[in-house]
């Protein structure tokens, strides 16, 4: 079973997203995820602009396949991981620390209520793996 | 789903299993990059036991191979291997096999895991007006070990005589011997052996061959390999809709005698004028080109990339695509939303470790 953090919140789309001490939140993809996608070679970060929930903000490409990655709230991005186009790899081998891709506002803090508990994801990803 | 002798030992080695076709292969062992560099670089191993083997015997094998075959089976000499397309009538072609010649009237055939059941049913058909049978040998395993280190770490696990010859083996030969059955032939674009041998002895060789220190490689490194390598994927470069005339394999057509099956339909179609040709395609950008992705250029001619993935040798995204003949300079691909700029070049994009391209 890939590792699963309890303090994050997940959505469907595998991707994980920390609550900031600042009220905003970082986002990446979730260890089920870099692992069903395999190698992943390039990523194409969010502009920083604002997004509502379910955008498409950016894309992470592997070897076998190219994921969009989307908003999971609405908001806007104020800060991007750099050091993913050089090291795109970071999300192979860290999805939770060094391979985060966004940080964003959050509109409407209501919203993240609706997000899923790493217990809940846990659930969603059991038959897949 | 069906399993290889080799199964077990994949899991053991950390492997990844996909569905395949209906056989359950190691994709990867953890990283597809590292295992592609490891072939390029050095040595690795892939197991290919899920290719179906037939052996073709009896005294008019080499006028039935003549029927099947695009190629001209007349140029093999024992120990001697053939790539070669198979077409229908119309010129599609059924699939891409290699033939080796085991002596007179004795031949082994590799064919496609994903065409298996085609092809032994269109053999079947054919092979009834010659005096000639075949026999599929399922307990036959494969395994392809590759890279310009691979034949001398496998110098260090055969039998000595088998070691022996296989020293001075030439490419595209083939030893035949005391149950080793050892092509110089392989699909990565470096040197390198498959190796047949029955399936109780595959174990053994896989686990010596690992503490001779060959890297186990899963179909995904063998995938982008073989697209480095410029070479054709059934199912994805090549199918029965397409002649080879049109997709970069006229040179497994025979120039001289036409009497093989689908000659008439080339005949037919050189006359008519072949309107589509094979191209490689690089893209600078960074994303991947994928299979099915269309092209066009400035002038609206249009083409399809049918194989795509990401160069870990030249950190690139490359593809082989089917374009129109007459296809121009500035080419663009659309991915998704965008149209990105794509160069035509000259396959393969890599050899014998080397990057072809040209920045």
């Amino acid at each position: 079973m890939s590792y699963v953090p309890d303090n994050f919140k997940y959505v469907e789309s595998h991707e994980w997203i920390e609550v900031l001490d600042n009220g905003n939140v970082r986002i990446g993809v979730t260890e089920h995820a870099q692992s069903s996608l395999g190698d992943i070679v390039f990523v194409e970060l969010p502009e920083e602009d604002s997004y509502a929930t379910g955008d498409e903000c950016g894309v992470v490409e592997s070897v076998k396949t190219a994921s969009d990655i989307f908003a999971p709230l609405t908001g806007t991005v104020v800060a991007v991981n750099d050091a993913l186009e050089d090291a795109p790899e970071l999300i192979n081998e860290n999805p939770y620390d060094d391979g985060w891709i966004f940080e964003m506002t959050v509109d409407n803090a209501d919203e993240l209520k609706d997000l899923m508990t790493a217990e809940e994801y846990r659930n969603s990803i059991e038959d897949e793996e | 789903m069906k399993k290889t002798y080799l199964h077990q030992a994949h899991i053991d080695a950390g492997a990844k299993m996909v569905d395949f076709g209906g056989w359950d292969m190691p994709i990867n062992y953890g990283s597809q990059i590292e295992e592609h560099h490891a072939v390029r670089q050095d040595k690795g191993m892939f197991d290919v036991s899920h290719m179906t083997i037939v052996d073709l015997k009896g005294p008019e094998s080499e006028l039935f191979l003549l029927k099947i075959l695009a190629n001209d089976a007349r140029k093999l000499t024992d120990g001697k291997a053939l790539y070669s397309t198979m077409l229908n009538e119309k010129g599609g072609i059924i699939d891409d096999l290699i033939t080796y010649k085991r002596g007179d009237n004795n031949y082994r055939i590799v064919v496609n895991a994903g065409t298996r059941e085609k092809d032994l049913a269109w053999f079947e058909k054919q092979i009834k007006t010659f005096d000639a049978s075949i026999t599929e040998r399922p307990k036959v395993a494969m395994l392809a070990v590759q890279g310009p280190n691979a034949i001398t770490a496998c110098l260090t696990v055969l039998p000595t005589d088998i070691a022996t010859t296989l020293s001075t083996l030439k490419k595209f030969c083939a030893i035949d011997d005391e149950g080793y059955f050892i092509g110089r032939t392989g699909y990565t674009g470096e040197d390198g052996v498959e190796i047949l041998v029955p399936e109780d002895k595959v174990i053994d060789l896989w686990n010596k061959l690992i503490e001779a220190g060959v890297k186990p490689c899963g179909l995904g490194a063998r995938d982008t390999l073989r697209l480095e390598a410029g070479m054709h994927l059934y199912g994805q470069d090549m199918n029965e809709e397409i002649t080879p005339l049109e997709c970069g394999l006229g040179w497994t057509v025979r120039k001289e005698d036409f009497n093989f099956i689908g000659a008439d339909a080339l005949t037919a179609l050189r006359t008519q004028g072949i309107t589509k040709k094979m191209t490689g395609v690089v893209l600078t950008e960074r994303r991947i080109l994928r299979h099915n992705q269309e092209l066009v250029d400035e002038n609206g001619l249009t083409g399809i990339i049918t194989s795509g993935s990401f160069s870990p040798s030249a950190e690139v995204a490359i593809g082989m695509a089917i374009v129109d003949k007459n296809m121009g300079k500035n080419v663009k691909v659309k991915i998704r939303k965008k149209e990105l700029a794509v160069k035509c070049i000259k396959l393969p994009f890599v050899r014998n470790g080397k990057v072809l391209i040209e920045k």
